[in-house]
C-alpha cells in the first residue's frame, strides 16, 4: 500500500514553475557556459590567403642587358637603338690573359645588380675569342657572345633580337637557371619521377636550404709519435674559405670550427700494392670509412643546423703513402672523396717529407693551399654549386681564388629562392590543413602571427621574383621560410589526445545524465499535464 | 704586344625580360655513370628511433629487445648521433639485477646487449607518448639538445622500433598512458608533409602488433609486426638466475638474423619477412608493404639497419697555389698566439675558505607541534584546568 502525497494546486503550480525555471537555466545559461569553457582557443588564421598559396604560380624574371659592339649592327640598325658611347681599349700581353682582363674591364663598365645578366655581342670576326669558342662567361655577370647578326640585312631591331634569341637563351640557361634547376628546387611539391637523374643526384648531394650551416675542419693524426703536424688552419680559412662564406651571407649563416683528433684511424685496412709501392683504398671500401670516424667527431650541440665535415687524414708512417683508386683502378689526382650531405675526406701523404733515419717525431707543416683547394671544391658541391658542364662552344671561367663566380652565386640564389618559396608554401598549406582537420589543437596567438607574417613574406617574395629583384626575393623567401618553420614546429601544436567518440560519451554521460534525467522527466510531466488541462478545457467548452 | 681595340662606340640596348618557366632545356649534362650509383636507393643518411615503453623489472625483456636492435644498428654503422634510444626503465642498474651493468639476451648469457657504449637519449619517465610524438614530428622545445632530436631530412631512411605491451589499436606507455594507431598514423603523415623521411621501416613487437600499422596512409612506409590482431606475442625463455624472461621471441629471432648481416651484405627485405615463422614464434608475424614504392626484394637490410654512405671521388680541385699573388687576409691583422689554458675546474681555494652558510631558523615541524598539543590536551583533560597556573 503506497501513499502518494496529495499536492494542493498552488504547490503544484510552484513545483511546475520551479521545474521550468531550472530547465530554462540549464538550457539558457548552462549549455553555453559548458560550450565556452570546453572549447579550444584557436586564433584566426588567414585561410583565404593560404588557400591561394596552394595554386602558386611562379614567374621568374631575369634582367638582361644586351650590348652590341661595333661592327655587329648595320648603321641603319644602329640608328634605331638608344646609343651611348663608351670607349674601351686594352693592351694585353698574351692571348690567354686578354680575355680575363677584358672581362674584368667590362665588368667595371656597367653596374650589374644581383640576378641580372649582361651579354656583350661581338662581331663574328673578332679575335678576342678563340676560333672554336662561341660564348665566354666571365667571373662576374657578363658573357661575351660571338654572333653574325649584322648579316641580317635590312631587319629592324626586333628581328635582330629575335635572331639572337636562341643563343641568348642558351647563355641564360647556363648563367641563371634552366628547367632542370627549377624542377630540382621544387622537388618538395612535385610528384617523383619528374626530375632527371642528374638533377636528382645534384639535389641529393647539396644540403637543403637551411638558415645556418656548421662547418667543421678536422685534422686526423693517427700517429702522433712519428708525425707532429702543424696546420695553420686559421690563416687558411681566412684566406680561402671566408671569402666564399662572406659572399654566401645572404643565403645562410655559417659557423666554422676546427679540431685535431689524435689516434683516430680509418675503419678500413688499406691494401698494399707492390706495383705502385703504396697502400691503396679502392672506391668500394670508401663507403665504410666514414662511419667509424663519425663517431669520434663532435658537433656543436647548441644548434640543429646541418653539419659539414671536412677531414684531413695524414696516414701513419706504417701505411704511408696511401692513395685512393677509383673504379677503373686509376689513381685519383686529388686523393680525396666526398659523401653527399655529409662532407669530404682528403688523404694527405707526408712520407716524402722525411727519410728513414730522421729523429722522430718529425715536424711537418701541411701545405694548406693544396688542402684548401680540395676542400673548397668539395664545399662548393655541398653548398649547391653544381658541376655544370658547359654546353658545346661555351667556356666558363673558373672561379679560382674567389671561390665562386658571381653568376654562379646568382644561379644558387635563384634555385634557393624557388626552393624556399616552395617549402614555405608547402609548410603553410599543410599546417592549415592539419589545423583544420584536428579540432582539438590549440592555436596560440604567436602561431597565428607567424603564419600571417609567413604568408605576407611569401607573397612579397613571389612579387619580387616576378619583378626580377633577386636579392630582395631571397631575403623575403628566407623570412617566409623561417616564419613558416617556426609556426609548423611550434612545440604547442601537439595533438596529444585523440578522443574517440565513445570515450567522449563515457566522460560526459556520468556527469550530465544524472542531472538531465529529472529535468527532462519533469518537463515531460508538465507537458502532459498541460495537454490534459487543455483537453479538459476543450471538453468543458463543448 | 697585341693592340686590341675592343669596343669603341658601344650601343646599348636594354632587353627587359626573359621568362623561363615552362621552356624545356636544350641540353642535359653527362654525369651518367656517377648518377647511376646513387639511384639504387634514394637515401643519403640513416636514422633509428628505438623505443621501449614498459617499466618494472618483470618487463626486462622489452628493454633487452630494444637494446639488441640498438646493438645491431650500431654494429652495422649508424652512429649514436643518428639514433634516438628511449628506454622506459633501467634494467642494467636495477636493484634486482643479479648481474649489474648487463642486459642479456639469451639464457646462456652469451650476449650482453648493454655493451660498453650505450647512449640512452630518453630514459625513465622521459619516455612518454608526448615525447615520442614530439621526437617524430620535430615539435620539441628550443632548449632540446641535438642528441634528443630527430634531425632527419628528405633523404633519410628511418627505422622505428617499438616494443612493450599493446592491444588492438594501442600501445601502452609506462603503465599509465597509451598511444593509438590513429595518432601514430597522423604523426607519420605530419612527418611526410614536412618530408622528414625518405623511407620509413616500422617494426613493432607487442601483442596484436599488426593493429598498429592498420591505419597508416602516408607513402613510403613499410611495417612489420610480431603478431596479428587477436594473437599474443610471446616471450622466449626465462633465465633462472636473473628470474625473468629475457627476450621476446620475434626479436630474439630477429637478432639472430641480424647477427649474420654485415655492412656490405646484400640480404633484402624478403628475408626479413621470413624471420620467425609461426613454428618458432607461435604468433604469426605480419607485414605491410602496399604503401612502399620500391619492391621489397630490392630493398637491402642495410638500407634501414645500417648506414652505407654514398661516396663520390672528388675529381675537380681548385688551384689555389698561384705564385706571386699575395694572400689577402680577410679577418684583419694577424693575432699573436696566446697560450691557452683550461679554466680551473675545481676552485679548491674558494671552497676551503668558504664560511658555513647561516641556516635560517624554522619553526618546529608540524608533527612535533601536533604531538605536544596532544600531550597537553590529554594532561589537562585528565587533571583539570586548575593546573594551568603551574605552567604559565
Amino acid at each position: 500500500l503506497s501513499i502518494r502525497p496529495v499536492l494542493s494546486d498552488p504547490e503544484k503550480q510552484r513545483g511546475r514553475s520551479a521545474a521550468v525555471a531550472i530547465a530554462a537555466l540549464v538550457i539558457a545559461a548552462g549549455i553555453p557556459l559548458w560550450w565556452k569553457t570546453t572549447e579550444t582557443y584557436r586564433a584566426w588564421l588567414p585561410a583565404a590567403r593560404i588557400s591561394e598559396l596552394e595554386a602558386l604560380q611562379l614567374e621568374l624574371r631575369v634582367e638582361v642587358e644586351v650590348v652590341f659592339a661595333r661592327g655587329t649592327l648595320s648603321p641603319e640598325q644602329q640608328k634605331k637603338v638608344p646609343a651611348s658611347r663608351i670607349t674601351y681599349e686594352s693592351c694585353c700581353k698574351s692571348k690567354s690573359l686578354c680575355l680575363v682582363e677584358a672581362d674584368h674591364a667590362l665588368h667595371t663598365l656597367t653596374e650589374t645588380s644581383c640576378g641580372s645578366v649582361v651579354i656583350y655581342i661581338i662581331p663574328e670576326a673578332s679575335a678576342l675569342l678563340p676560333q672554336d669558342m662561341r660564348v665566354y662567361v666571365g667571373r662576374s655577370r657578363t658573357a661575351l657572345l660571338r654572333s653574325q647578326v649584322a648579316s641580317v640585312v635590312g631587319a629592324g631591331l626586333p628581328e635582330v633580337l629575335a635572331a639572337l634569341d636562341p643563343q641568348m637563351e642558351q647563355v641564360l640557361q647556363t648563367m641563371s637557371f634552366n628547367h632542370q634547376d627549377v624542377t630540382a628546387a621544387l622537388t618538395d611539391r612535385l610528384r617523383p619521377g619528374l626530375s632527371t637523374r642528374d638533377s636528382l643526384a645534384d639535389s641529393m648531394r647539396a644540403f637543403k636550404s637551411s638558415p645556418g650551416y656548421e662547418i667543421t675542419f678536422s685534422l686526423l693524426n693517427p700517429d702522433p709519435k712519428h708525425h707532429q703536424l702543424h696546420w695553420d688552419v686559421e690563416a687558411a680559412l681566412d684566406a680561402y674559405i671566408y671569402p666564399l662564406l662572406h659572399k654566401m651571407a645572404p643565403v645562410a649563416n655559417f659557423s666554422v670550427d676546427s679540431q685535431i683528433l689524435y689516434y683516430a684511424v680509418l675503419g678500413v685496412n688499406p691494401r698494399y700494392d707492390a706495383s705502385a709501392s703504396a697502400y691503396t683504398l679502392s672506391a668500394d671500401s670508401l663507403a665504410h670509412v666514414i662511419n667509424p670516424v663519425e663517431a669520434r667527431l663532435g658537433s656543436n650541440a647548441a644548434s640543429s643546423n646541418p653539419v659539414l665535415n671536412f677531414l684531413l687524414y695524414v696516414p701513419d708512417s706504417l701505411h704511408s703513402p696511401l692513395i685512393i683508386r677509383n673504379d677503373q683502378k686509376q689513381e685519383v689526382a686529388s686523393n680525396a672523396f666526398h659523401s653527399p650531405r655529409w662532407g669530404g675526406i682528403m688523404v694527405y701523404n707526408v712520407d716524402g717529407a722525411y727519410g728513414n733515419d730522421t729523429q722522430f717525431p718529425v715536424d711537418i707543416a701541411i701545405d694548406m693551399s693544396r688542402v684548401m683547394g680540395v676542400f673548397l671544391s668539395q664545399l662548393r658541391l655541398m653548398l649547391g654549386f653544381q658541376q655544370t658542364g658547359a654546353p658545346p662552344g661555351f667556356v666558363l671561367e673558373a672561379a679560382g681564388r674567389e671561390g665562386v663566380a658571381e653568376w654562379e652565386l646568382d644561379r644558387l640564389l635563384w634555385s634557393r629562392s624557388v626552393e624556399n618559396v616552395a617549402t614555405a608554401s608547402a609548410s603553410i598549406t599543410s599546417l592549415a590543413q592539419l589545423l583544420d582537420q584536428i579540432a582539438n589543437i590549440v592555436i596560440n596567438d604567436n602561431i597565428a602571427q607567424q603564419v600571417a607574417s609567413a604568408v605576407t613574406a611569401l607573397q612579397a617574395a613571389v612579387a619580387e621574383l616576378e619583378a626580377g629583384n633577386l636579392a630582395l626575393a631571397l631575403e623575403h623567401s628566407r623570412e617566409a621560410i623561417s616564419a613558416s618553420e617556426r609556426a609548423f614546429f611550434d612545440p604547442s601544436l601537439l595533438h596529444l589526445l585523440y578522443f574517440p567518440d565513445d570515450q567522449k560519451f563515457a566522460i560526459y554521460i556520468p556527469l550530465f545524465l544524472p542531472m538531465c534525467v529529472p529535468i527532462l522527466l519533469s518537463l515531460l510531466k508538465i507537458f502532459r499535464e498541460v495537454q490534459q488541462h487543455r483537453a479538459e478545457k476543450r471538453a468543458k467548452r463543448d | 704586344m697585341t693592340y686590341v681595340s675592343l669596343l669603341s662606340p658601344v650601343v646599348c640596348v636594354c632587353v627587359s625580360h626573359f621568362v623561363l618557366i615552362g621552356r624545356t632545356s636544350a641540353f642535359l649534362l653527362l654525369h651518367q655513370a656517377r648518377a647511376e650509383r646513387f639511384f639504387r636507393s634514394d637515401h643519403t643518411n640513416n636514422w633509428a628511433v628505438l623505443v621501449c615503453t614498459s617499466r618494472f623489472w618483470f618487463n626486462y625483456r622489452h628493454v633487452a629487445n630494444t637494446l639488441s636492435v640498438y646493438r645491431s644498428v650500431k654494429r652495422l654503422g649508424i652512429p649514436d648521433s643518428h639514433i634516438v634510444l628511449m628506454l622506459a626503465d633501467d634494467m642494467a642498474c636495477n636493484h634486482r639485477n643479479p648481474k649489474p651493468a648487463t642486459v642479456f639476451s639469451h639464457k646462456n648469457m652469451e650476449l650482453n646487449v648493454y655493451g660498453d657504449d650505450v647512449e640512452v637519449d630518453y630514459r625513465g619517465y622521459e619516455v612518454t607518448v608526448e615525447n615520442f610524438l614530439r621526437v617524430l614530428t620535430g615539435r620539441l622545445p628550443p632548449s632540446t639538445p641535438r642528441s634528443k632530436r630527430l634531425l632527419s631530412d628528405d633523404h633519410s631512411n628511418i627505422l622505428i622500433y617499438l616494443t612493450g605491451h599493446g592491444g588492438n589499436g594501442f600501445l601502452k606507455f609506462q603503465d599509465s598512458e597509451e598511444i593509438s594507431n590513429v595518432e601514430l598514423a597522423d604523426a607519420f603523415e605530419q612527418m611526410w608533409q614536412k618530408r622528414r623521411y625518405n623511407e620509413l621501416l616500422f617494426i613493432i613487437d607487442t601483442c596484436q602488433g599488426a593493429s598498429m600499422y592498420e591505419r597508416f596512409y602516408s607513402p613510403n612506409l613499410m611495417a612489420l609486426a610480431s603478431s596479428q590482431v587477436g594473437e599474443d606475442s610471446l616471450s622466449h625463455q626465462p633465465d633462472l638466475a636473473i628470474g625473468v624472461h629475457l627476450m621476446d621471441r620475434y626479436t630474439f629471432y630477429l637478432l639472430e638474423f641480424l647477427e649474420d648481416i654485415h655492412p656490405a651484405s646484400q640480404a633484402n627485405m624478403n628475408d626479413l619477412f621470413k624471420v620467425c615463422p609461426k613454428s618458432q614464434c607461435v604468433s604469426t608475424p605480419g607485414h605491410r608493404t602496399d604503401l612502399f614504392q620500391r619492391d621489397p626484394g630490392s630493398v637491402l637490410i642495410t638500407d634501414f639497419f645500417g648506414s652505407v654512405r654514398k661516396v663520390e671521388i672528388t675529381m675537380e680541385t681548385i688551384n689555389l697555389t698561384v705564385p706571386g699573388i699575395p694572400l689577402e687576409r680577410f679577418g684583419g691583422e694577424p693575432h699573436t698566439e696566446t697560450a691557452l689554458a683550461y679554466v680551473d675546474q675545481l676552485p679548491v681555494a674558494q671552497i676551503i675558505h668558504q664560511k658555513p652558510k647561516q641556516k635560517d631558523w624554522h619553526p618546529p615541524d608540524g608533527f612535533i607541534l601536533g604531538l605536544w598539543t596532544l600531550i597537553l590536551l590529554v594532561f589537562f583533560r585528565t587533571y583539570g584546568i586548575k593546573h594551568l597556573k603551574h605552567i604559565f
